[in-house]
């Protein structure tokens, strides 16, 4: 039980560019490197236009399913696989990360990659997950996609594409609206 | 194009255009909204919380994120409730981080350059605790600024104040194992805005912080005492309450001031609550960096 209370956040603004990314941030491998895929996508407001200004974290077990615990994101030597990145979308709003499949943590769950999303007029992070579009059975077992109308769950899955990437488009608003998670059930108008 | 005021959507529309130096002594856009405009509507979110407050509503603790007087964020707040999930596995920790990662140096934003930074230099100290009281040890704090004279060096900020040659606004350093984390650099100063006519941003430093859990993750605003803007920023505003608003304003520490050097400020940082059963070691913080 939360004792106290936390900080409130605050958009990251407009002058976020400078500052958070860097050299390899979106490269949780090597592009070409073995077992590396794309997981590309756009970010689009609530009239559908795709935003220049957001930015993407993602957080993800490896291949295997192991949660990693290993230094070394900012400066990346090319071969430690530390499952986490950052990508500043482009100015047609399109993210690219460099990264691997997410394995299952336990046997039976459904793979997915941890996304927080950071945007200019946007007030505070907001969280999802990015779901592989494969093992139907596991999917329909996961405890938050079942929770969900068959319409709001496909927000959360990715498309596998014809090179073995991942597509997988990020909507704040409007029609097909992503889910976005709360994990702060007992802490109030936590928005 | 950047003079559209009624793109609330379009990439530049917060940005003071290059085109227009003399922006303070002519309207940048006759159709703009006045300061007087925005008040009102803030205004009227604050007096509708108050009385919510009053009816017995619990507090609010952090943004809306349909804030209208911040007016970016009409096309960009999601309109459906945010769905309550369990954290899973992933969720429950944080990427980790070390030296490998970030310099010493890299907490002191004064000396990126081969000479002194224009302003007013000051330390910015605290701690990064988790909902429990927990220090959040061995963790990437990240920072970024205006200079003195209110002016970002990233490049689609073209308000027309000078540029610090010595001067980046960009800092980085890993907590302590008390969870301590540690800044000097330079006061930045407000800067005008396009939200609305004569908007202007109060002073603030942003920080990105992570805890424990990636659940944890907070990007936010540092403000300073006293600032004359807070009734005025939609930004600020978009915390509709008090007690939460100061949570976000450093305290100035005489003690944390160095003699014939730099003005001392004291913030600490509090993130959610971890939702990962402890172990005894990791509750006291050996978790942190051992590098």
């Amino acid at each position: 039980m939360t004792k106290l209370i936390p900080t409130p956040g605050q958009t990251v603004g407009p002058f976020y560019g400078y500052a958070l990314p860097f050299n390899k941030d979106s490269e949780l491998l090597a592009p070409g490197s073995a077992g590396s895929i794309r997981l590309q996508g756009t970010v689009y407001d609530g009239a559908g236009e795709a935003i220049p200004d957001a930015i993407l974290e993602i957080w993800q077990p490896d291949a295997e399913g192991n949660v990693v615990q290993r230094t070394g994101s900012l400066v990346r030597d090319g071969y430690t696989f530390t499952g986490w990145g950052r990508a500043a979308v482009g100015n047609s709003g399109v993210f690219t990360f460099t990264t691997v499949n997410p394995g299952p943590t336990e046997a039976g769950a459904a793979p997915f990659i941890s996304v927080a999303v950071f945007a200019r007029g946007l007030m505070n992070r907001l969280f999802t997950r990015i779901y592989l579009p494969e093992s139907e059975e596991a999917l329909a077992a996961d405890p938050l996609l079942s929770s969900l109308d068959p319409e709001r769950r496909k927000t959360l899955i990715a498309r596998r594409d014809a090179d073995g990437g991942l597509t997988w488009d990020l909507r704040l608003q409007g029609e097909n609206e992503t889910v976005f998670l709360d994990f702060e059930r007992f802490e109030g108008a936590s928005q | 194009m950047l003079l559209d005021a009624n793109a609330g959507h379009h990439q530049d529309d917060e940005l003071v255009p290059a085109a227009e130096p003399h922006a303070g002594h002519a309207p940048l856009d006759a159709a703009a909204e006045t300061q007087a405009d925005l008040s009102a509507e803030i205004n009227a979110i604050g007096e509708a919380y108050a009385q919510a407050l009053k009816d017995g509503a619990a507090p609010e603790t952090q943004p809306r994120l349909d804030f209208a007087p911040y007016r970016s964020s009409i096309l960009r707040h999601p309109t459906k409730s945010l769905h309550h999930a369990d954290p899973e596995t992933i969720e429950l920790y944080s990427p980790a981080f070390g030296h490998q990662d970030v310099h010493a140096l890299e907490s002191d934003l004064t000396i990126q350059h081969n000479g002194e930074p224009q302003g007013e230099r000051i330390i910015v100290q605290g701690k990064v605790l988790d909902g429990d009281g927990r220090p959040v040890a061995g963790q990437l704090v990240e920072i970024w600024q205006a200079n003195a004279a209110g002016r970002y060096i990233h490049k689609r900020d073209q308000h027309p104040a000078p540029l610090d040659p010595n001067f980046t606004g960009v800092g980085r350093c890993i907590t302590g194992p008390d969870g301590s984390y540690r800044f000097t650099t330079i006061k930045p100063g407000a800067y005008p805005w396009k939200n609305h006519l004569n908007a202007w941003r109060p002073a603030h430093i942003h920080f990105s912080m992570f805890g424990t859990d990636f659940t944890q993750r907070i990007v936010t605003q540092m403000y300073f005492p006293g600032d004359q803007l807070f009734p005025l920023d939609p930004i600020y505003q978009s915390i509709v309450d008090q007690d939460a608003r100061d949570r976000l304003v450093a305290t100035y520490d005489h003690e944390l001031t160095s003699p014939e050097w730099a003005l001392g400020y004291n913030w600490d940082i509090i993130l959610s609550g971890s939702k990962r059963t402890w172990t005894e070691n990791e509750a006291y913080g050996d978790a942190g960096d051992e590098e």
